[in-house]
């Protein structure tokens, strides 16, 4: 434990204590593993995330395991550990994370990588791979980013293709059995590197053309497999890996509330959303099994809120019998509902207006792109009519604040789809004054329209398209901006958009190679961490990394990419076909739109695994 | 109705803030299935109110909250449920109905009786015991509090109730002030007592515990300070 003087002398001493309801405490002579798993960011955002609360249920349910948690300690208490050389510790035990047997970290967002390298480095494990030995923890990493984990392979021994339910035990018994064998570390990766979904990277020669590309990319060893499969949890309506006991933090965290995940993956195929490709087939989990669970998730953590997770809750087809049950035991215990990703539709308005206050409340509707023909081209099934539609009942329903989501920088887009997004803003308030007379108004609607920058992601439709540069994001949010303020409604339109900077280093990160594991070691020892914090993000530093790397930002984010390049990704199969990539881009680029995964199979290759909604017979457009 | 629960707090929960106590309890609540109250409206909330904050890093085997409740079990059963749930270091002592007259928790504070022990390499290189009378003894203690709008002089002479060492413990004791009005910390006296004895303490070479949180029921001239929960009955 942290001195008293230290933990009175640091912000929200909370973060670095344990002790809270529903962490499980294990006597660590009895375990034969001893697992950290780490979110790296503070401590409020890492314990806000469902996919760690599974593994470490999971993790702690195996009774030769124990498994503790770690964030990144803020940057107070970090100043402190370096220069008091305070190593890294875990929440339960308090003891040092480099005594683990594991680390593991997970991937939610580029832009934590080198709070990845802060982790590593309070705990005194080398940055580096290569560099580690017998008295390291096997440093393993997990999650949506881990799907291209070539810009960070060199800081990790192995990385977890795909869900993380399936191979947990496999490799742990792998790993007791190398223990006891007291055969080498290099033998051990070796071996769990030909577990399903286990990449490690040290495994893997890449060779490069001349112009930067990857002419080759394959495993030093024959019996390591050439394409690593990602692993999947066929039938979700087996919850024995969810918790029913999350837990419970002391300090207001980002997600203080009971998440019920319904389902995972998604039909709708936008071609902008790499989440949507990655998690296919699209598994629901059982009704009655999530009523149980919600009941039970709220008694262990007392919470005084439920949320749905899933890409789109909308798709979930027992979503009306869900929501009755859960109004009603809610309304009973005096425990909010909050929904999100639901469609705006009739079904939706009246279940948010009994989960809601109106008045108080905002619509959130994502038309992503300006005009119809860019929704088209990204394959966003969502039409001008249905959203003027939605808005109308809603505001017929007393809502009169409306938040709209676009992205700028969508494959094709021209200067009519920048003037579009302040035109539907426009249209939306139009109908608020038309559908809502003057004396039942209260004051203007509010209608908040926000642009991010579009990022291209591995595993979509568009991980061929180029990226725009910082200055042509600024110019459309400026093209934008001006816009909004021709319209006749402008004054009940407020738009907010992204700073640049941040988008373009995530370009790069998201289709990187190992060439850019350098910068990013470079960065984090010129001061560079937690860069997903405005205040702590500094460009100038990043930019000197890659000067003096020698690292075109260029070749990763505004290059023309050919149709046949071997992407740094191309060695995972996520499911889905890089041949059905290739056909929806070409639509993409012909404007035509591809019918949802319930109306019509597209062939995207996740029938493979026969499971979920490539079971359902298919409606027809 | 109203129950007046006594809880304690030691250990590293004590590094919990008063704001986060409310939000931990309100979650032991729902979880223990206490049949507490709610606010009427739209986002209703639970009838709990605490007695005195207590500052971060104190540890306290007194701290006090009362509650509305829409039914009674018994006092063995609330302490029972609430204890089942409770964290490490948090412990229910008492769960006290209160009778209908009693004022608010917070509005009931009079005292608080705090052990002050002294943090390792930080014990006193003189005599601590020595003069504490003589510091007792003066006509006022005046001395320079630190506002949000600024500083003030004031006399804590009137707002220490006891104060003394014990020697075989190495721990001082202090009763203080800790109504609304005139709450005094601790660490505060026995920093200006230092400086009597022409000494300096810095502010983390104590361990504070707040032993109980008290209720006057004498009168203002002539205070009889009782526990919290001796205003309350088992039930």
């Amino acid at each position: 434990m942290l001195k008293d003087e230290i933990l009175l002398k640091i912000e929200k001493p909370a973060r670095y204590i344990g002790g809270e309801v529903n962490s499980i405490m294990k006597d660590k002579e009895a375990v034969d593993i001893r697992f950290a798993m780490c979110f790296p960011d503070v401590y409020e955002i890492g314990m806000s995330h469902l996919g760690i609360q599974i593994l470490y249920d999971m993790l702690n349910k195996f009774e030769d395991t124990w498994c503790e948690r770690v964030y990144s300690p803020w940057t107070d208490l970090d100043k402190i550990m370096r220069e008091e050389k305070i190593p890294l510790f875990a929440l339960e035990s308090q003891d040092p994370i480099r005594d683990f047997d594991f680390l593991g970290i997970t991937l939610q967002y580029e832009m934590c990588y080198t709070n990845i390298l802060q982790v590593l480095d309070l705990s005194g494990i080398p940055l580096f791979a290569k560099e580690r030995s017998l008295e390291d923890p096997i440093v393993i990493g997990g999650g949506p980013c881990s799907y291209n984990p070539e810009p960070i392979a060199d800081f990790f021994d192995l990385f977890y293709i795909g869900e993380g339910e399936t191979m947990y035990r496999n490799l742990l018994d792998l790993y007791k059995e190398y223990k006891a064998s007291g055969c080498s570390r290099a033998e051990f990766l070796h071996r769990a590197g030909t577990l399903p979904g286990i990449y490690c990277p040290s495994l893997y020669h890449v060779t490069y053309k001349e112009d930067g590309t990857i002419d080759c990319f394959s495993p030093i060893y024959d019996d390591v497999p050439a394409t690593i499969e990602k692993e999947m949890v066929a039938d979700l309506s087996d919850m024995s890996y969810y918790p029913t006991k999350p837990v419970v933090p002391f300090i207001k965290v980002t997600q203080d509330r009971v998440v019920l995940e319904i389902m995972r993956g998604c039909i709708r195929g936008c071609r902008f959303c790499q989440a949507g490709q990655l998690y296919r087939p699209l598994r629901e989990r059982d009704v009655e099994v999530l009523k149980h669970y919600a009941s039970e998730m709220l008694k262990n953590t007392g919470h005084e809120e439920i949320s749905l997770s899933s890409l789109s809750s909308s798709d979930y087809t027992q979503l009306p019998e869900l929501i009755d049950y859960l109004i009603e035991e809610c309304n009973r215990k005096k425990i909010n509902i909050s929904l999100p990703s639901l469609r705006i539709d009739a079904f939706s308005l009246d279940v948010m207006s009994k989960v809601q206050d109106v008045k108080k409340s905002s619509l959130t509707f994502a038309p992503e792109a300006g005009t119809q023909r860019l929704r088209d081209v990204i394959n966003k099934g969502l039409t001008e009519e249905v959203i003027l539609n939605g808005a109308k009942e809603a505001f017929e329903g007393g809502w009169n604040k409306v938040k709209l989501y676009f992205m700028l920088g969508l494959p094709t887009e021209t200067k009519e789809d920048m003037v579009g997004i302040a035109e539907l803003s426009n249209q939306i308030a139009k109908v608020y004054y038309e559908t809502v007379p003057k004396e039942k108004r209260q004051g203007k609607v509010q209608i908040v329209t926000s642009t991010s920058f579009f990022v291209p992601k591995p595993f979509t439709p568009f991980q061929w398209a180029t990226m725009s540069t910082k200055e042509e994001f600024l110019d459309k949010a400026h093209v934008v901006r001006e816009a909004v303020k021709s319209q006749l409604n402008q004054k009940s339109i407020k738009y907010n958009w992204h700073e640049a900077d941040v988008t373009v280093l995530e370009g790069v990160f998201a289709r990187g190679d190992r060439k850019v594991a350098d910068v990013i070691a470079k960065a984090y020892e010129k001061g560079c961490l937690f860069d997903s914090w405005s205040e702590y993000f500094r460009n100038d530093l990043w930019m000197d990394a890659f000067d003096e790397c020698g690292v075109s930002i260029a070749f990763y984010t505004t290059r023309e990419r050919s149709e046949d390049e071997v992407f740094p990704w191309d060695f995972i199969s996520c499911g889905v076909d890089k041949d059905f990539l290739l056909r929806e881009w070409k639509k993409a680029l012909g404007e035509t739109v591809s019918v949802n995964c319930r109306q019509g199979c597209q062939g995207c290759g996740a029938m493979k695994y026969g499971v979920g909604v490539c079971k359902e017979p298919k409606t027809g457009a | 109705m109203k129950l007046r629960i006594k809880f304690s707090k030691k250990g590293p929960i004590v590094f919990i803030g008063h704001l986060d106590m409310m939000r931990y309890f309100q979650k032991a609540m729902r979880r223990a299935e206490v049949d507490i109250s709610y606010s009427g409206g739209f986002s209703p909330h639970q009838i709990m109110s605490f007695a005195a904050p207590l500052g971060v890093g104190i540890a306290s085997n007194g701290e006090y909250m009362d509650i509305g409740v829409d039914s009674l079990t018994s006092s063995a059963q609330v302490k029972e449920a609430l204890n089942a749930v409770m964290a490490e270091g948090v412990r229910i002592e008492s769960v006290k109905l209160l009778p209908d007259t009693v004022t608010n928790a917070m509005a009931s504070v009079a005292a608080a009786k705090y052990t002050i022990e002294f943090r390792e390499d930080y014990e006193p290189n003189f005599d601590l015991f020595g003069q504490i009378n003589d510091y007792l003894a003066q006509k006022e203690i005046l001395v320079t509090k630190e506002t949000k709008k600024g500083f003030k002089e004031m006399d804590l002479k009137p707002h220490i109730y006891e104060f003394s060492f014990d020697t075989a413990a190495k721990a001082v004791s202090m009763l203080v002030d800790a109504s609304s009005a005139g709450n005094i910390k601790p660490v505060f006296v026995l920093q200006d007592y230092y400086k009597f004895c022409g000494k300096e303490a810095g502010e983390f070479d104590f361990i504070v515990t707040r032993e109980d949180t008290y209720t006057n029921i004498g009168t203002e001239a002539n205070p009889h300070f009782v526990p919290l929960d001796a205003v309350g009955e088992d039930y």
